[in-house]
């Protein structure tokens, strides 16, 4: 009994803490002695960033919480009430709707980082996964976060992507009902999306962060080369290509958060709706069950699957076509068979391939901004196509892939 | 360990350090100034007017300023009367620990000795008391010279809004700042010092 509080004990009120909590050892094993590969790059910024965003998203989220109403009749002028009225409701405001678009920004970057250096590999499948996970619920956090302030495209965007739940066999008008709470949208949705959106969702993104990091930091980061940092220690069995978090990685991050915050702030001051990218023009009107504005689209960041879901004639499967090309990014691990992780010793079938599949995706997401067109729709159904054909070309490709020799160890830079 | 301390880098730290706590700083002024009251509720906590016209003797009217009820007694040459005299009874006669406006004093505390303005929330837990306003003895006091009765813990205030010893309340009843915009109307909530 005294031999365990005798070896550990420091003595000191921090000696009585972690006595009772590993305090210490906390900051030990994820930041102080929380080994990294020595050459991160700036692609390696986004997932702190993601995390400053989270926590932007949060607090703002929380005081507009103190100004808002989520009530039908009341919505669209508490926002102007915020606008208007509210000391710095303004400010608070935008940093919260420029947050949502920020936050993908960072994570479609944080994404693509993966596929580029094969992060999402053994043994990091499960981070990957997670990571998914919390792509999910951050496109659930940022629908039913557009439809509080019950502008026009509030409202009808609400009505379509609620439709979606219609496209499900046989219990498909009972769910949209249930859904709905009543037989259109209404004061009942806007409430329940609401809670929603300020306390479930919220909730599920932070356990599903933690979990993130938890995976990752049980594996260790992987790096541009993608070699395994952990295959070579020294005496005291730190890896010999790693270098500590803190103060290495933090104080990089930290110059990360200052450029990021420049731009960032620069949209925030200066063009908050992005000329109608991060905050659309019909959304300024109240939310109006008769009128339609004349073209429906998502914000931005959900465009590229809504060009899918538009590119198929029929609804059914244009909504299946649509979650399957986000279920199928949960595959990856599996669908990229080759041994090498980093882009940098892959043949250039690879690289091409990628390049195209990054671009495909871009053009996706400006098809889904516009009005739909015969040639638009066309191309809409080949970049869909194609999509869907590099993770089958992959899944075959990789299997017997020539690529460069790995070095060893990550060479000093 | 301090011959490695590198001075440039360990100024450069806690410069950077110090310039991010001021930003920081910076940065939570608009979270904690967005709690102040709204544009709306500035206008909802403007000055408002009350006619006194219609006001006989001894009667009292009710109006909210500020989401308060604020008493207006046009008081009886009877009841000011008596003020001088109770002053042994009270906790504060001169008015020198109460809240009111520089141009009332500590006996009438009002602008025009019979009209009696005053915050109709006792100073001890915030019910608003009642108005007594004969001279006759009552339940609570059998000397009572008309004034204003808490019901929540029996606070006794005489028709200046005086408290008067034996009180659980111990300040005097607060008087807003208020001005005559002619001889029929008061507003409150208006000094008048600006017009």
């Amino acid at each position: 009994m005294g031999k365990i509080a005798s070896s550990s004990s420091k003595g000191g009120i921090g000696g009585w803490i972690n006595d009772r909590l590993p305090v210490t050892q906390f900051y030990k094993d994820h930041l102080s002695e929380y080994y990294a590969p020595k050459n991160f790059n700036f692609w390696y910024f986004f997932g702190s960033l993601a995390l400053l965003v989270l926590v932007n998203q949060i607090v703002t989220g929380i005081w507009l919480t103190m100004h808002y109403k989520p009530d039908a009749d009341k919505a669209f002028g508490m926002v102007e009430y915020i606008m208007r009225d509210v000391p710095w409701g303004w400010l608070i405001r935008y940093l919260h709707t420029t947050g949502a678009s920020a936050f993908f920004v960072v994570i479609y970057f944080h994404m693509f980082r993966g596929l580029l250096y094969g992060s999402f590999k053994k043994p990091r499948e499960l981070v990957w996964i997670i990571g998914m996970l919390i792509y999910l619920a951050l496109m659930a956090e940022a629908f039913l976060g557009y439809v509080l302030p019950w502008g026009n495209m509030s409202y009808w965007g609400a009505k379509v992507i609620t439709q979606l739940f219609g496209a499900v066999p046989f219990v498909g008008d009972a769910l949209v009902e249930w859904v709905r709470g009543d037989y259109v949208i209404s004061d009942a949705t806007l409430n329940r999306f609401f809670a929603l959106h300020v306390v479930a969702l919220p909730l599920a993104i932070v356990a599903l962060v933690v979990l993130h990091i938890a995976a990752l930091h049980t594996v260790g980061s992987n790096n541009p080369e993608g070699i395994d940092i952990k295959k070579h220690k020294d005496e005291n069995g730190k890896p010999l290509d790693g270098i500590p978090f803190h103060p290495y990685y933090t104080v990089k991050d930290i110059f990360g958060v200052g450029v990021f915050l420049l731009i960032f702030l620069f949209i925030v001051f200066i063009k908050p709706d992005m000329g109608g990218l991060f905050l659309e023009h019909d959304n300024y009107v109240p939310a109006d069950p008769l009128v339609t504005p004349a073209l429906i689209k998502p914000v931005w960041y959900f465009t590229p699957f809504y060009a899918m879901l538009r590119a198929v004639p029929d609804m059914q499967l244009g909504a299946l076509i649509m979650f399957a090309a986000i279920i199928v990014l949960f595959f990856l691990p599996w669908i990229d068979r080759s041994p090498v992780r980093s882009v940098r010793y892959r043949r250039w079938p690879f690289k091409l391939m990628l390049g195209l599949f990054a671009v495909s995706f871009c053009i996706l997401g400006w098809l889904g901004m516009q009005a739909a067109s015969e040639l638009y729709k066309l191309m809409a159904q080949v970049l869909t196509a194609f999509y869907f054909f590099y993770f089958v070309w992959l899944f075959f490709y990789s299997r017997n892939e020539k690529y460069h020799e790995v070095p060893e160890r990550i060479e000093d830079h | 360990m301090t011959d490695n301390v590198n001075k440039s880098r360990r100024t450069l730290l806690l410069s950077t350090g110090a310039l991010g706590a001021v930003g920081a700083g910076f940065a939570a002024v608009p979270f904690l100034k967005s709690w102040l009251p709204s544009e709306r509720a500035k206008a909802a906590g403007g000055p408002v007017k009350a006619d006194v016209s219609k006001l006989e003797p001894g009667q009292m009217l009710n109006v909210m300023w500020r989401g308060q009820p604020v008493f207006v007694v046009n008081r009886t040459d009877q009841q000011v009367g008596v003020l001088e005299s109770l002053n042994d009874k009270l906790k504060d006669p001169e008015s020198t620990s109460s809240v009111q406006p520089e141009y009332v004093d500590g006996l009438y505390r009002s602008r025009e000795e019979n009209l009696l303005v005053v915050v109709g929330i006792c100073t001890h837990l915030g019910c608003s008391p009642k108005y007594y306003p004969d001279l006759v003895p009552q339940q609570f006091d059998a000397e009572w010279k008309g004034g204003f009765f808490c019901p929540c813990h029996s606070s006794r205030f005489d028709i200046s809004g005086r408290v008067f010893s034996g009180s659980p309340a111990s300040r005097n009843l607060d008087i807003p700042p208020y001005t005559f915009l002619d001889d029929k109307t008061i507003e409150i909530g208006n000094d008048g010092e600006q017009v």
